[in-house]
């Protein structure tokens, strides 16, 4: 049955546009990258967090970022976030090392769970942070993904 | 004038061999327990456990370590203990078998003494007499079994395949089997393993698009009416520390929350003893079994660690024992479980070294090997040259073999210097032993071995050696890979393990002369992971050297000045360098 799966998504587009695909059941599709431009604009962390007015965010153990210790890939690193935050209203996904850390931020609505997965890029060694929005106020969470340049083991 | 020399260091070796006795038939005689291999059945359920034979079909020997620092929560704890530090944790007499068996200690005299270590047709003989006194013991194998020799190589696994089937293996997980290819693997795995029933498990493999699990992820058997659950774990870097291009559609990773589920599941089934064979190395297992609740035993390899006891690790829910077996067909694990109601109430653990003197070839075995062999032994014979010093590769920084593929590098390529790669197999030579192609292959073998010449500058070089050096010190286990530092020819430096990333290595230096960031040199490699790699295989690019030296003389290992490492630090003794 996963074989069959596999074939029918494979003609119908890429890998990874499956991942999209499969994410954006839980998602508005017109609210897919809904921050504010300049946040994606922005160099550092601290100046994604001001576009993102998630600014003095408050460090939650409701949010959870699954990310691998090492990266297998940089250029496509699997990243789920879950918030078990009430009301989560978005989540916000930046990779600090990045030249520009802002990777995107997805709105829910409806009472849709505090659930995304996507991949993205990672050009070093970085925290991967979520930020999570949820009736008024800013909560964050971060997991640190390394990317080496490999070889040499065992 | 080389011939002398050799008849002079023969002589000389058999001479420290005899120490205060004639010959060293009366040391073994003396020194060795008359019932070292009686191991007294115990309890209803046994596991027997190797890992990490790297395709030693042969007889060989292998030095311990003398340099396996612990960082973190690991510094002074086993696995990272050391000659003399070992002996006194596990309670081991000085110069004893067991004490050449474990430690790096007088080294040449006790192999000369007490012989060579594994060899399949001897561990055969050993499997069999265990399992004699245990009906229904299993033979778990940790992986690294499809890799490490030339036959290995050439027959793309097929010799070990043939030589596990015959060894009575039950249960496999696998690391250097995914570089024979992931067409390869699946071959193996739905073929010959099919064939006569051998499980190939690894719950921490999956498809990159929706995760679905490879490979079984855990088998239940029946032993003597007690269910028993087998979770294989292969190693969580593959397709970062070997060739990506090998594995391109499968994900790995350490996958904590799987393996809970796993241990849930099988559980809930019924399985009153649940253990993991895993290749993740041992501070990962060690690490693992604190997190992961409802593990009896962790099996483990890949980091080469023959622990003679296991370690017991506290979780939320109770107490998980960590083992780990070493390497090269040196070592055979024997768990026994005194299983009662459904629960364990008692445990016996022995890592017993196999010495090929002391047990007789099983003839089958000795026949197989002899047939795998037979189309390549001329190749495999080609005498290259003789070592004046004693050659090995285990440590964290150097070894003399590395050292020797260096030099070697350095002079044929014209390189201002050479990167070996921190890889833990590879067999050790006595003095005046000969550098056969076959015991140069033990050391280079990969389906990856191509030699290359790179244009770095200073900063590059310090990068690299870097990123290298946090796989081998990041004080969280769950990033390290288990290999040891990449073995650095031509360039003196300093490294502090303690330090953070970026900060570990300093004071590079070639030929006295620091390190310009920005001026470039040329380095030597061999065994690059990115795609499209191309180059003479490195055993070729040794090989030319050595039937032009003829003679090897005793390397001088080029180790780094350590700082922040105590002098008393367990984890390392006869260094080379200052501390």
């Amino acid at each position: 049955m996963n074989h069959q799966r596999r074939t029918v998504l494979k003609g119908v587009g890429s890998a990874a546009a499956v991942g999209v695909a499969a994410a954006a059941g839980l998602l508005k599709p017109t609210a897919v990258f809904a921050a504010d431009r300049s946040a994606f604009d922005a160099k550092g962390v601290d100046a994604v967090m001001k576009a993102l007015k998630a600014t003095g965010a408050a460090d939650s153990r409701d949010i959870v970022v699954k990310a691998p210790d090492i990266a297998e890939n940089g250029a496509v690193v699997p990243v789920e976030v879950t918030s078990s935050i009430a009301g989560t209203d978005s989540i916000a996904i930046i990779a600090e090392k990045n030249a520009f850390p802002m990777v995107g931020e997805f709105d829910l609505s409806n009472g849709a769970q505090g659930f995304i997965s996507t991949r993205i890029k990672l050009a070093n060694t970085s925290h991967v942070r979520a930020v999570v929005k949820a009736g008024g106020k800013v909560f964050t969470a971060a997991k640190e993904v390394k990317v080496t340049i490999g070889g040499c083991g065992g | 004038m080389s011939m002398t020399r050799r008849e002079f260091l023969q002589v000389l070796a058999a001479a420290s061999a005899a120490g205060l006795v004639l010959d060293s038939k009366q040391v073994l005689a003396g020194n060795v327990p008359s019932n070292f291999y009686e191991i007294p059945p115990y309890g209803n359920v046994s596991l027997l456990h190797m890992t990490d034979c790297h395709a030693q079909l042969l007889p060989i020997y292998f030095r311990e370590p003398s340099v396996n620092i612990g960082v973190g929560g690991a510094l002074g704890k086993v696995p990272h203990l050391v000659g003399e530090h070992l002996l006194k944790h596990f309670n081991i007499k000085p110069n004893t078998i067991e004490a050449h068996a474990f430690t790096y200690l007088n080294f040449e005299q006790a192999a000369r003494t007490y012989g060579k270590v594994g060899g399949f047709a001897h561990l055969k003989t050993l499997v069999d007499r265990v399992r004699a006194s245990r009906p229904g013991a299993l033979l778990m194998d940790s992986g690294d079994t499809w890799q490490g020799s030339g036959t290995a190589l050439w027959t793309k696994g097929q010799d070990m395949v043939e030589a596990c089937i015959e060894l009575g293996v039950n249960v496999m997980s696998p690391h250097w089997e995914f570089t024979q290819g992931a067409e390869r693997v699946m071959e193996i795995v739905n073929g010959d393993f099919k064939k006569h029933g051998i499980e190939f498990l690894a719950q921490n493999v999956v498809t990159n698009d929706f995760g679905d699990q490879v490979f079984k992820p855990y088998v239940i058997k029946t032993i003597n009416g007690v269910q028993v659950a087998i979770i294989g774990q292969a190693f969580p870097y593959t397709p970062i520390a070997n060739p990506r291009y090998m594995v391109p559609d499968w994900s790995f990773g350490i996958r904590d929350d799987s393996m809970q589920k796993f241990v849930n599941e099988a559980r809930a089934k019924g399985a009153q003893v649940v253990v993991v064979l895993s290749h993740n190395g041992m501070d990962v297992d060690l690490k693992m079994a604190s997190r992961v609740t409802g593990i009896d035993v962790i099996f483990g390899g890949h980091t080469h660690d023959g622990v003679p006891q296991p370690v017991p690790v506290k979780n939320a829910k109770g107490v998980t024992l960590v083992t780990n077996a070493g390497s090269n067909g040196k070592f055979l694990g024997v768990m026994d479980f005194d299983v009662k109601g459904g629960k364990i109430r008692g445990w016996k653990y022995r890592l017993v070294p196999v010495f090929s003197n002391l047990l007789p070839a099983d003839k089958k075995m000795e026949a197989l090997i002899k047939r795998v062999r037979k189309p390549y032994e001329a190749k495999l014979n080609e005498k290259l040259a003789v070592t004046e010093g004693l050659l090995y590769r285990r440590g964290n920084f150097n070894g003399s073999w590395d050292q020797l593929i260096m030099d070697a590098m350095m002079q044929v390529k014209g390189a201002d210097a050479a990167f070996s790669p921190g890889f833990r197999w590879g067999t050790s030579l006595l003095p005046g032993d000969t550098i056969t192609m076959e015991l140069l292959l033990d050391q280079t073998a990969t389906t990856y071995s191509y030699s290359t010449l790179t244009e770095m500058t200073g900063q590059t070089i310090k990068d690299v050696m870097e990123d290298v050096c946090d796989n081998l010190f990041n004080p969280d286990p769950y990033y390290q890979q288990g290999g040891d530092m990449v073995r650095v020819g031509g360039i003196t430096y300093a490294l502090n393990p303690y330090e953070k990333m970026g900060k570990r290595i300093s004071d590079l230096r070639l030929k006295g002369k620091p390190l310009d960031p920005n001026k470039t040199y040329k380095v030597a490699g061999w065994a690059p992971v990115a795609e499209g790699a191309s180059g003479t295989p490195i055993w070729d690019v040794v090989a030319e050297y050595l039937r032009t030296v003829k003679t090897v003389t005793p390397r001088k290992l080029n180790n780094p000045r350590l700082i922040g490492v105590k002098q008393n630090d367990p984890g390392i003794a006869d260094y080379t360098a200052s501390v």
